[in-house]
């Protein structure tokens, strides 16, 4: 199977999850924001569009750190998952 | 009482295990802390590693480490929509000990690397996680990790490009979509011999194939692909800054890459097991942070240690050379038991004695070169354009070649851009 789209191609990883939130969004911030570069700039597709609002949701984070350089307004409260939780490459 | 050790090094990578190791080799109380729940849990690269370095620290290393293949062909490729120019370079010295260069994968390599510094007397603690730094006054006098306080005389922070210890030691600031890359990868499991059919290649040979073409759309960067053991290691690295302003998202330029004819052949009745992502600092020295406070070192992608020349990415080796450069100043500060910033600063020396910023300083000109869009949107369908002309046959009368290079140039480029180009390139690279 050789997927294309993020959802399917994240199926295939280990993640350990946690139930902490390891990021948030500042979602006053965010619903003034015209730029969206998270959307683009995430490469797990963790940024979605809902209603003319930017969602958030962690669990497929990949840790890259790409969202929190991107956004120039500083609405993301960036930081890792607890040790031993998130994503865990088994080939890398 | 809680251990006070001579050294912790945060993070498990090439720069920590390095560190760790030459620091417990000479006898220093090292911890390294890694929170990956195991080393190279947390790591992805493309990638290849150049051999040479790592065979001096690790006489005959590929008879033990788990390598996948030794690189004996190095392609690369200049992609349009629906045409590839290639040029393929082999030596047979790349096929003879000790081996030029190898792919490998980093969830197998960091584990052993780290079990390595265990070996030579570290403690490794995986599965911890530095949250902070402890101070006394100015001085830096260990981490927090996991709830607990953990005293030592000097912190090395190889913790990688998103370094919070270089930010929270106040070495950083805040890092820019420009001063970036990301990788995007997939490793793609393909049975062993159908592998070695399609690239033709026996036994543990391997192929490094690096890609510039049309399928970034203009985006600084390219894609590779590398051949594993039983799978491929394919991606792109494409510049961050490019990918927010054109509104692209990495992964739609990966699929655009993989369907294109010459590569999607490679990848046919493939099984994708992982995808993954991470970013590489791409500036060079240029955007280096401070690299020393008063108990506190920084070396590997922490302090933006990575080169990238256009045609190859080396980190690993800059990791670990400034993570032993690093080791080489603790030392030394441990015979004086002063760890001050100005003892500690006996680091610069030893990076410049090693080959990190010797490299980076020869290519300090690359970063900014790399920027230039012609060569992603407009050479490689230059040299495309022309090949096709060359090699078809229309049943017309042929023209000079000269000609059409003319035709192909219009409204695309100018002589005096190639000229220009051409004088970046002497001096860039
Ligand atoms: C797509 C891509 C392709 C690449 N291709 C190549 C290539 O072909 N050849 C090459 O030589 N280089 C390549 N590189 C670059 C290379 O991977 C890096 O330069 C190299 O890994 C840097 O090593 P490091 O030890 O400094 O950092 P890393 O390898 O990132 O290691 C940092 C470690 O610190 C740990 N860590 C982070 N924060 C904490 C914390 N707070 N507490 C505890 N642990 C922590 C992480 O889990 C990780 O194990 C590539 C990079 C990318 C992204
Ligand atoms: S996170 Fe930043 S870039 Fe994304 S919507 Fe919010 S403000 Fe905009
Ligand atoms: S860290 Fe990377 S993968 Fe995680 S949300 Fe941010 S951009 Fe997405």
């Amino acid at each position: 199977m050789n997927p294309k789209k993020i959802e399917d191609k994240l199926a295939v990883n280990k993640f350990d999850v946690d139930q902490e939130v390891h990021i948030r969004i500042k979602e006053d911030i965010c619903c003034q924001c015209k730029e969206l570069d998270c959307l683009y700039a995430c490469p797990a597709g963790c940024f979605t569009v809902f209603e003319d609002h930017i969602t958030f949701s962690f669990e497929g984070c990949l840790e890259c750190g790409s969202c929190r350089i991107v956004c120039e307004k500083e609405a993301i409260d960036w930081t890792l998952p607890r040790a031993g939780f998130g994503i865990c490459y088994l080939y890398g | 009482m809680k251990q006070h050790f001579d050294a912790i090094v945060v993070g498990a990578g090439p720069a920590g295990c390095a560190c760790g190791l030459t620091l417990a080799k000479s006898g220093l109380s090292t911890l390294i802390v890694e929170r990956g729940k195991f080393a190279g849990a947390k790591n992805m690269w493309g990638g290849v590693f150049y051999g040479p370095l790592f065979h001096q620290l690790f006489p005959d290393f590929w008879e033990e480490a788990p390598v996948e293949r030794y690189i004996l062909h190095h392609r690369i490729s200049f992609l349009t929509a629906d045409a590839a120019l290639s040029a393929d370079f082999f030596s047979s010295k790349f096929g003879r000990k000790p081996y030029n260069s190898f792919s490998l994968l980093r969830a197998k390599f960091d584990r052993w690397f780290a079990d390595k510094a265990q070996q030579a007397g570290a403690i490794v603690a995986s599965g911890l996680q530095a949250d902070d730094l402890l101070w006394d006054g100015s001085r830096i006098v260990g981490i927090k990790a996991g709830g607990d306080e953990l005293p030592a005389n000097v912190v090395v922070a190889c913790d990688g490009v998103n370094s919070i210890l270089a930010e929270k030691a106040g070495l950083r600031k805040r890092l820019l979509p420009q001063d970036m890359k990301q990788g995007v990868k997939e490793v793609i499991q393909i049975p062993r011999q159908m592998l070695e059919q399609r690239f033709n290649l026996s036994g543990d040979e391997g192929v490094a194939w690096e890609f510039i073409g049309s399928f970034t759309k203009g985006i600084p960067g390219g894609a590779f692909i590398y051949t594993n053991k039983d799978s491929l290691s394919i991606g792109i690295v494409v510049q961050l800054s490019a990918l927010i302003k054109n509104k692209i998202e990495a992964n739609d330029l990966l699929e655009e890459f993989k369907e294109h004819p010459e590569v999607a052949r490679y990848l046919s009745e493939g099984e994708l097991v992982e995808y993954s992502a991470h970013l590489i600092p791409t500036s060079g020295r240029a955007k280096m942070p401070e690299l020393f406070a008063d108990g506190f070192l920084v070396a590997g992608d922490a302090a933006a240690f990575c080169l990238v020349t256009g045609l190859n990415l080396e980190g690993s080796n800059l990791a670990m050379a400034s993570g032993m450069a690093a080791a080489e100043a603790v030392i030394q500060a441990k015979k004086k038991e002063d760890f001050s910033k100005k003892s500690l600063s006996s680091y610069s020396h030893f990076l410049k004695q090693s080959l990190v910023l010797k490299d980076l300083e020869t290519f300090r000109k690359a970063p900014k070169f790399l920027e230039n869009p012609r060569i992603y949107n407009v050479y490689p369908g230059l040299a495309c354009d022309m090949a096709e002309k060359i090699f078809t046959n229309d049943g017309r009368p042929k023209k000079k070649i000269w000609k059409q290079l003319k035709r192909s140039m219009k409204g695309n480029v100018s002589l005096l851009q190639i000229a220009s180009d051409l004088y970046n390139i002497k001096k860039a690279l």
